[in-house]
């Protein structure tokens, strides 16, 4: 670590009014004139998301009819249609249990995310902390998390076994956190860095100074534990590190409208209306380069959607409704997954309404969405619903109906990873591990 | 799957405890040898780390901010705290509430109180100052002297921070917030040393020990005199050791460890979230769940602590105390218009012990309505401290539905269907009877007597035990055997930060027959833990391997416990 003692000197130059830009880490982030490349001629960065809901969808309405390319969405996934030639919709995926046994809403959370199916606890680092490792280590934020009913916990972010990645449960939180006094608009004229900043910058020098010698004092599994906590020191370092550095101008970046958050809670349509809210500040965010990696869990997995002054929730209707005989669904259960749907095209809606040169914010971003069951009725560990929507800057093919027959949800994962740069050849444990991208979505 | 202790043992074991005479302050420590377990690295838990700031700034500083969730594990968020780390986003939050606290230490408002010093010149460092400040709250906040090396390191940051900003106090303020974000702030790292009176073995050191003790007793930091006690080598001896876990056991922050330690257990953190449907249940609101959490705090400190009571009293007593919003709830004049008064419910009333309080009945429900399986699971995983599996994948709950028919009346009626299936019914009969007993209360933990028209019944049997109606059932969980058990493995596992080890199962037992003896008192259990050696002791590597968790009572027992 004499990287940190040179930088800390370097600070402590500055603070004697050396030239502010020397020694700290440079940004590859000037546009070229018309902002939609970087000075370089290198394209705009990718960006990644997830969007995860609880207790499927119902088999037969949200699968297309057709497999390949052009298909159309199935009656569940109609608000989709406006973007099918941008999404793939891959159907047909499994999770292998291998003989652990199912906890059901969670098991397969964890095998998409984390290619694993844990007995008890998680044992690996969900797939965003993979990807943001490889494609957002130069912003302020690694990553950002929202959830809309109301649980910190429900984020199924993790950066390993011991650390996850806490989920903004406000809006208006997560705007302050984004967009407040800290927020350094990039398109601002005049810039200076503040004093107390470059002092606080260099008293955090101090505590990572002691990483070494206080790394030594522990045991293995706790050694990665405090080195996860200096890694989280590293990134606050690098925040202010940002603050105290002109921005490049970014040409598609402006402020959200401050929000005001609807009540927070499990109520259908108060949660959306937070996510249409939070959607405005993730892609604005985006578009600002205060982050590449975005997710978002519409609600805790055993879904506690419900209707105002009803006592049923969600997931208790996935259970517990009667199949209508004339519909052959579960009409009440299906009323939420209408909403969570609708609420997914917000968000794509809503990257693409940002407009990036010739292509929009949607174009340079892959955004994974996907449930936890296939048919959560009967916790179906099959037939997943997952969609991957975006081009991510042209790394990947769009408009595609994978159709596949019971094969690893992790096939997905690496799929995202590969695509994204992650240099991994496999991905998952036991009957999971896949060396197998999705070939027709590769470039 | 290695059960602790079958009711037969336990029962066995009573009488022989019995007879033993009980320990007395300074008494040597002659339960049986343990191997110890690892040192522990444990990240503050948010009310540790508020009542930090309140004993070492005093109360009147304000803890601004929000803080990244504990997790439980093996029932205790203070078992969750072995393997939590700190992520980007949490750091970003402490510095943020660092940063809030260090501003308003060093405000016109407290800086004449919390700085025994005052410098040369306002305007520039004084490390004089700085280094008198520095050392004195470093110690508090570090549970241990700060090292030459880290007072050195905070005085030169404060004295340039100082210099640069031209204000002595903003270069204390920095200090402060640095000090609050570091490792050794955040995390109880524990250090271990050879044991000079048993050859080959290793112990905590003295500051480790202190932190052990008064985070286990106090839920606080060491205060001044136990700080010096390690540092004259007291916690070391026998004597030494007893005379400071008297000194905390006597002292009334005795409640607020006990407090702390049944805010965990009971899993009151799941508050923050808990949210009822205001249509159906309009009187449940925040102030509500916080006077109901309250309620079962005092219940618990007042029969545990004030009265030196039977620990298993909590699920009989009818003693409690209301605030007027609960008196609304509970339908209950309350005089007192603010604050707190005693209550005692009639003779008769179906309402007895914590289990009927509306904390735990609300905690354990849905949003819109009660629910006999989350409660059943509740009670046998926090009191009895046995796992209910979780239920299976791909089951077809179309099987428990009776499509004709889709309104039964009550949730026994409802869960007749869970019963009848063999695929449900071995976890469902674990769980159910136990929930079914309290379906007098609704989710908000309001009283009915019947539901959706028709009368609800709350006779049943658990563990071959029968009972008539709920206060019948407070009876049998007072005489469950596995209540006792569970106290004494959980309350240990909470001391140490780690589930109990397979090894430690004869020292648990031998901790169980004294509970007993004495009468099933919560202070001279948490005397006896905190005085002996096995709670400080510190496996030696090569007997990690006999580690192995120790399982309180796994789906084996369970199953054998509802033939």
């Amino acid at each position: 670590m004499t990287m940190n003692a040179s930088r800390r000197n370097v600070l402590r130059g500055m603070m004697g009014g050396a030239a502010v830009s020397v020694g700290l880490p440079f940004l590859d982030c000037f546009l070229n004139a018309n902002g939609t490349a970087l000075a370089s001629g290198a394209p705009l960065p990718v960006a990644f998301g997830t969007f995860f809901w609880g207790c499927g969808l119902n088999p037969g309405r949200w699968e297309p009819k057709t497999t390949g390319a052009h298909y159309d969405m199935n009656i569940e996934t109609q608000p989709l249609q406006p973007f099918k030639d941008r999404i793939n919709v891959i159907s047909g995926m499994k999770v292998f249990l291998d003989g652990k046994g199912a906890r059901p809403h969670f098991t397969g959370e964890m095998a998409i995310l984390t290619g694993d199916v844990p007995r008890e606890q998680p044992n690996y680092a969900s797939l965003d902390s993979i990807v943001a490792d490889t494609i957002g280590t130069r912003t302020r934020f690694r990553s950002l998390e929202v959830t809309g009913t109301g649980k910190p916990t429900d984020s199924l972010s993790r950066r390993s076994a011991s650390v996850s990645n806490p989920a903004e449960i406000s809006p208006a939180a997560l705007y302050t956190r984004v967009f407040g006094p800290d927020f350094r608009d990039p398109n601002s004229a005049d810039f200076k860095p503040d004093p107390r900043t470059m002092v606080r910058r260099s008293v955090l020098s101090g505590v990572t100074d002691q990483r070494e010698a206080l790394l030594k004092q522990v045991g293995a599994a706790d050694r990665q534990r405090l080195d996860e906590y200096f890694t989280a020191v590293r990134q606050l370092e690098q925040q202010l590190d940002l603050q105290l550095q002109k921005p490049a101008p970014l040409a598609a970046c402006t402020s959200p409208a401050q929000p005001t958050d609807a009540e927070i809670g499990t109520e259908i349509d108060s949660v959306v209306a937070n996510h249409k809210l939070f959607a405005q500040i993730l892609a604005h965010a985006v578009a600002c380069d205060q982050t590449h990696v975005t997710n978002v869990v519409f609600g805790e997995a055993t879904s506690p959607l419900r209707k105002a002054g009803t006592a049923m929730t969600h997931h208790i209707y996935t259970h517990e409704e009667p199949m209508d005989p004339q519909l052959g669904y579960q009409p009440h259960a299906t009323y939420f997954m209408g909403r969570i749907v609708e609420t997914l095209a917000f968000y794509l809606q809503t990257m693409d309404s940002i407009k990036e040169g010739d292509g929009t914010l949607l174009d340079r971003s892959l955004i994974l969405a996907h449930s936890e069951t296939g048919f959560a009725k009967i916790h179906a560990l099959e037939n997943i619903p997952m969609f991957l929507a975006g081009g991510a800057g042209g790394r990947i093919k769009t408009g595609m109906h994978i159709k596949a027959d019971g094969e690893p949800v992790t096939r997905v994962g690496l799929t995202v990873q590969q695509s994204l740069g992650v240099p991994v050849d496999s991905w998952g444990t036991m009957s999971l591990n896949t060396s197998k991208p999705i070939s027709e979505l590769m470039v | 799957m290695v059960m602790l202790n079958t009711p037969a043992r336990v029962f066995g074991a009573l009488g022989f405890a019995a007879a033993i005479a009980l320990a007395g302050c300074g008494q040597k420590d002659d339960s049986p040898v343990t191997k110890g377990g690892p040192v522990s690295l444990r990240r503050l838990t948010e009310p540790e780390y508020r009542q930090i700031i309140a004993d070492v700034f005093g109360t009147t500083i304000k803890v601004p901010g929000r803080f990244e969730p504990d997790v439980r594990d093996n029932g205790l968020i203070a078992v969750g705290t072995s393997r939590e780390s700190v992520a980007g986003t949490g750091l970003e939050q402490y510095d943020l509430t660092a940063r809030g606290i260090a501003a308003q230490v060093v405000d016109d408002a407290h800086k004449a109180t919390l700085i025994p010093c005052t410098p040369a010149k306002v305007t520039d460092k004084d490390d004089a100052c700085a280094t008198q400040f520095i050392a004195n709250t470093g110690r508090l906040l570090f549970r241990r002297p700060l090292t030459q090396d880290e007072l050195q390191t905070q005085v030169k940051d404060a004295g340039e921070s100082a210099t640069k900003l031209g204000n002595f106090y903003s270069g204390l303020e920095l200090s402060v917030a640095a000090m609050l974000v570091s490792p050794q702030f955040l995390f109880r790292q524990e250090v271990s040393e050879p044991d000079p009176d048993n050859k080959g073995e290793r112990r905590l050191d003295a500051y480790s020990k202190a932190s052990r003790l008064s985070f286990f007793l106090w839920d606080t930091t060491p205060d001044s005199d136990l700080l010096e006690a390690a540092a004259k080598g007291d916690l070391n001896s026998d004597d030494g050791l007893a005379k400071q876990v008297d000194r905390m056991v006597k002292s009334p922050r005795l409640a607020s460890g006990v407090r702390a330690y049944f805010t965990d257990m009971l899993g009151f953190d799941g508050f923050a979230s808990l949210a009822k449907d205001p249509q159906i249940y309009p009187k449940y609101g925040s102030a509500v769940a916080t006077d109901a959490q309250e309620q079962t705090l005092r219940t618990l400190t007042d029969l545990l602590v004030t009265n030196n009571g039977d620990y298993r009293d909590i699920f009989t007593t009818r003693k409690t105390y209301l605030t007027r919003l609960l008196g609304s709830v509970y339908n209950v004049p309350v005089t007192t218009s603010t604050g707190w008064e005693p209550h005692e419910y009639p003779e008769g009333d179906p309402r007895a012990g914590i289990l009927m309080e509306v904390s735990f009945v609300s905690l354990h429900s849905h949003p819109g309505r009660s629910s006999p399986t989350i409660r059943g699971k509740a009670l046998r995983e926090i009191f009895l401290c046995q796992k209910v599996p979780d239920p299976p994948g791909n089951v077809n709950f179309a099987l428990v539905q009776d499509t004709k028919n889709p309104a039964f009346h009550t949730a026994r009626a409802r869960l007749g269907a869970h019963i009848n299936q063999p695929t449900c019914a071995g976890c469902h009969k674990i769980m159910d009877p136990v929930g079914l007993a309290m379906e007098n209360f609704d989710s908000a933990g309001g009283f009915r007597s019947t539901e959706n028209d028709s009368p609800i019944v709350t006779a049943g049997e658990i563990d071959g035990m029968k009972f008539d109606d709920s206060v019948g059932f407070t009876k049998v969980i007072h005489d469950h055997p596995q209540a006792p058990v569970c106290l004494v493995n959980r309350i240990y596992s909470y001391g140490t930060g780690r589930p109990a080890t397979k090894d430690e199962a004869e020292w648990l037992n031998y901790q169980v027959k004294q509970f007993a003896a004495s009468g099933y008192k919560v202070p001279e259990l948490m005397r006896r833990i905190a005085g002996s050696k096995a709670f400080y002791r510190i496996s030696t590597p090569g007997t990690e391997a006999n580690n192995a968790t120790l399982s309180m009572a796994g789906t084996s027992s369970q199953t054998e416990a509802v033939k």
